[in-house]
């Protein structure tokens, strides 16, 4: 084992996968001789050239689409966008098209393309730097979206994000790319599929994705200190869902809170919970309790910031009233 | 090029404007359904274009692609007609298994990468298989057909740009019809003569050539087809043509004149070849005649017959093709 940064475990993905697959491209703005702006492509313009590591032109839709095009004759172009704000942008090739092209070519054509983006807060990135648009790619048909939590699931699921043969989002946090976490040393893949259950509980289900499962984990303790025992199950995928795991440990706790960093309105909660709803809701002892950030574009003023997003505190207070104490 | 090579291109042509034709008239029969946009009066550009290019070898060949008036390009490439008419009609043989539709075609066996409907989006699509072309050092070439329309978008601009930055063997071929649906290009668009959006802006060479002649377009095609297979760079190529129906089926043309339809019609394509061919003694009149009867005989028992006959997709087969029906648990699971 040894002790890895997120931005560490991405960057050796993309070696690992590049030395492996001569077809395995990156693409993005400022990824080779910046090195990219978490880092995430550190030397890797120097081991590989511009062929491979390349540098592009802010043309986000466009450069996405030429990673598209290449993908459908075989190539495995992992694509970075700054920021999720910015892949907006590039809706057009990565909904219009990276995600219909398969099915519309009736399964002849395939894009197994790789994109990855930071989607969450940052520190006072304002509006326009603070998206969080999983919701948004959650909900299209024909694209895989992970969220990985920290290090052995950044490492893992980028491999097997490469050689899937599907289009995959994979949404990174800007407030975990320092995240550390100790990680085997030999190659290993974690499957895009599939939640898990992160910690153990009887009491309360708290759900997460990327960052949120953190708010979860920190919030569980502080239930700890009240003798509640709460689970918490890191969703992984946010398309395909894992609603069995979800059902299984609904049906053990009986009690359960969604905590995520995107706006509620058609959030990722509001889908969690309708699974719930539909598929255990006689299992449950209490009203499903979400927790999301305020329905406002992030603001500037880093008090007005903290009060739009949610924290440990607010995941702690949610699952108070999920179990009935305030 | 001798005279039965240039006897095969009128066939073609003909063939093509009477597979539209048979288009046309399955969507008022309703055999059809969605939208149909038919390529008659532009046969010069696809098919001289791709004569010029390495294409109907199979995968080994140049890539082709397009936006959604794509029928012709396919055939042209070598997609099967009657999995084409097929497709049209929504059967399970289709190209595309049903489930594109006349916008969608898609015939990766004859490289043949897609039809698109939206405006614009081929451009970077082209530029990505040119770049896979030149990773794998193949000689392969792409070449993107799209209309005049479509230099308007932000994925022309943004494409032609990397396109030159990383020498991609990419030829695109402006089809400049005039009309952007239904807007005239002196209402729509700054610089009318497209060529000239893509020399000194993105430094590319380019140039601009009567589009119904197909001598002229097979000429033209060939210089820049070479150069980018040889200079592996891209070039961009306008062909100055007309389409005769409307944009889609759905078009009653009422943004321009009969005077100005008819105009063009004198120029047809497939007159001014079968016109040439019969000055120079290769044909007669007689043998066109007898050259159309029998592709309209091989539409109807061949191509037709092969749709209406063809099965339609199992509903239950409704989630196939979404996502990789096939995956590998390694990469995608389940989590153990």
């Amino acid at each position: 084992m040894a002790e890895t940064a997120y931005w560490e475990a991405i960057q050796r993905a993309h070696d690992e996968e590049m030395t492996n697959d001569p077809l395995v491209i990156a693409m993005g703005e400022d990824i080779g001789v910046a090195g990219g702006t978490y880092k995430a492509t550190a030397g890797l313009y120097d081991k590989y050239g511009a062929e491979r590591i390349i540098d592009c032109p802010i043309s986000e839709n466009s450069y996405t689409g030429i990673g598209i095009g290449a993908s459908m004759i075989g190539m495995r172009p992992i694509i970075e966008i700054m920021s999720i704000n910015f892949a907006l942008l590039a809706l057009d090739t990565l909904v219009n098209a990276a995600a219909k092209i398969r099915y519309m070519s009736g399964g002849r054509v395939s894009c197994p393309i790789v994109m990855r983006t930071p989607g969450g807060t940052a520190h006072q990135l304002a509006a326009q730097h603070s998206a969080r648009l999983a919701r948004m790619f959650m909900s299209t048909s024909g694209l895989r979206v992970v969220t990985p939590r920290g290090p052995l699931d950044a490492y893992g699921m980028l491999k097997s994000a490469v050689r899937s043969n599907d289009p995959v989002i994979i949404i990174e946090h800007e407030r975990m790319y320092n995240l550390k976490e100790d990680i085997p040393e030999e190659e290993y893949f974690r499957p895009l599929e599939g939640a898990e259950v992160v910690r153990q509980g009887e009491d309360i289900t708290l759900i997460g994705y990327n960052f949120s499962v953190h708010l979860c984990l920190e919030a569980a303790k502080k239930l700890e200190a009240d003798g509640v025992s709460a689970e918490v199950v890191d969703l992984r995928s946010l398309k395909p869902i894992d609603r069995e795991t979800i059902r299984r440990s609904v049906e053990k706790t009986h009690r359960v809170l969604v905590a995520e960093e995107d706006e509620a309105p058609v959030g990722v909660g509001s889908e969690i919970i309708t699974g719930i709803m539909e598929d255990c809701f006689f299992a449950l002892d209490s009203q499903p309790v979400r927790i999301h950030a305020a329905d406002v574009p992030v603001p500037y003023n880093h008090k007005l910031e903290q009060a739009a997003i949610p924290d440990v505190d607010d995941v702690y207070q949610g699952a108070l009233k999920a179990l009935g104490k305030i | 090029m001798n005279d039965s090579d240039k006897i095969r291109l009128l066939r073609d042509m003909i063939f093509y404007r009477r597979f539209e034709d048979r288009c046309f008239e399955a969507y008022v029969e309703r055999k059809i359904g969605g939208f149909l946009h038919l390529y008659s009066g532009q046969e010069a550009v696809a098919t001289g274009v791709l004569e010029m290019a390495n294409v109907g070898v199979g995968e080994k060949g140049d890539y082709v692609i397009t936006g959604y008036r794509d029928h012709v390009h396919a055939l042209k490439a070598g997609a099967p007609a009657r999995e084409i008419m097929a497709e049209l009609y929504g059967k399970e043989t289709g190209s595309s298994r049903g489930r594109g539709g006349s916008m969608h075609i898609f015939d990766p066996t004859a490289n043949f990468m897609g039809g698109y409907a939206l405006v614009g989006q081929p451009f970077p699509l082209a530029a990505g298989l040119a770049l896979g072309c030149k990773h794998k050092k193949t000689n392969q070439i792409a070449i993107c057909f799209l209309g005049d329309g479509a230099n308007n978008q932000g994925t022309f601009h943004e494409t032609l740009n990397m396109a030159s930055v990383w020498n991609l063997p990419v030829l695109f071929v402006c089809e400049n019809n005039g009309y952007a649906i239904g807007t005239h290009i002196d209402r729509s668009t700054a610089q009318t003569d497209q060529y000239k959006r893509v020399d000194t802006a993105y430094n590319i060479k380019s140039s601009q050539h009567d589009g119904m002649d197909i001598d002229i377009v097979m000429e033209e095609a060939k210089k820049a087809v070479d150069y980018v297979r040889n200079e592996q760079k891209p070039y961009f190529i306008e062909f100055m043509t007309y389409r005769y129906r409307g944009h889609s089926m759905s078009d009653a043309k009422g943004y321009r004149t009969k005077e100005e339809e008819a105009e063009w019609e004198k120029r047809d394509p497939i007159k001014i070849l079968s016109d040439r061919l019969i000055k120079s003694g290769a044909l007669k009149q007689a043998d066109i005649k007898k050259m159309e009867n029998e592709i309209h005989d091989e539409i109807e028992n061949d191509v037709i017959k092969f749709a209406e006959e063809s099965p339609e997709p199992d509903v239950a087969d409704l989630n196939k093709y979404v996502l990789d029906d096939n995956p590998d648990p390694r990469w995608i699971g389940p989590l153990k």
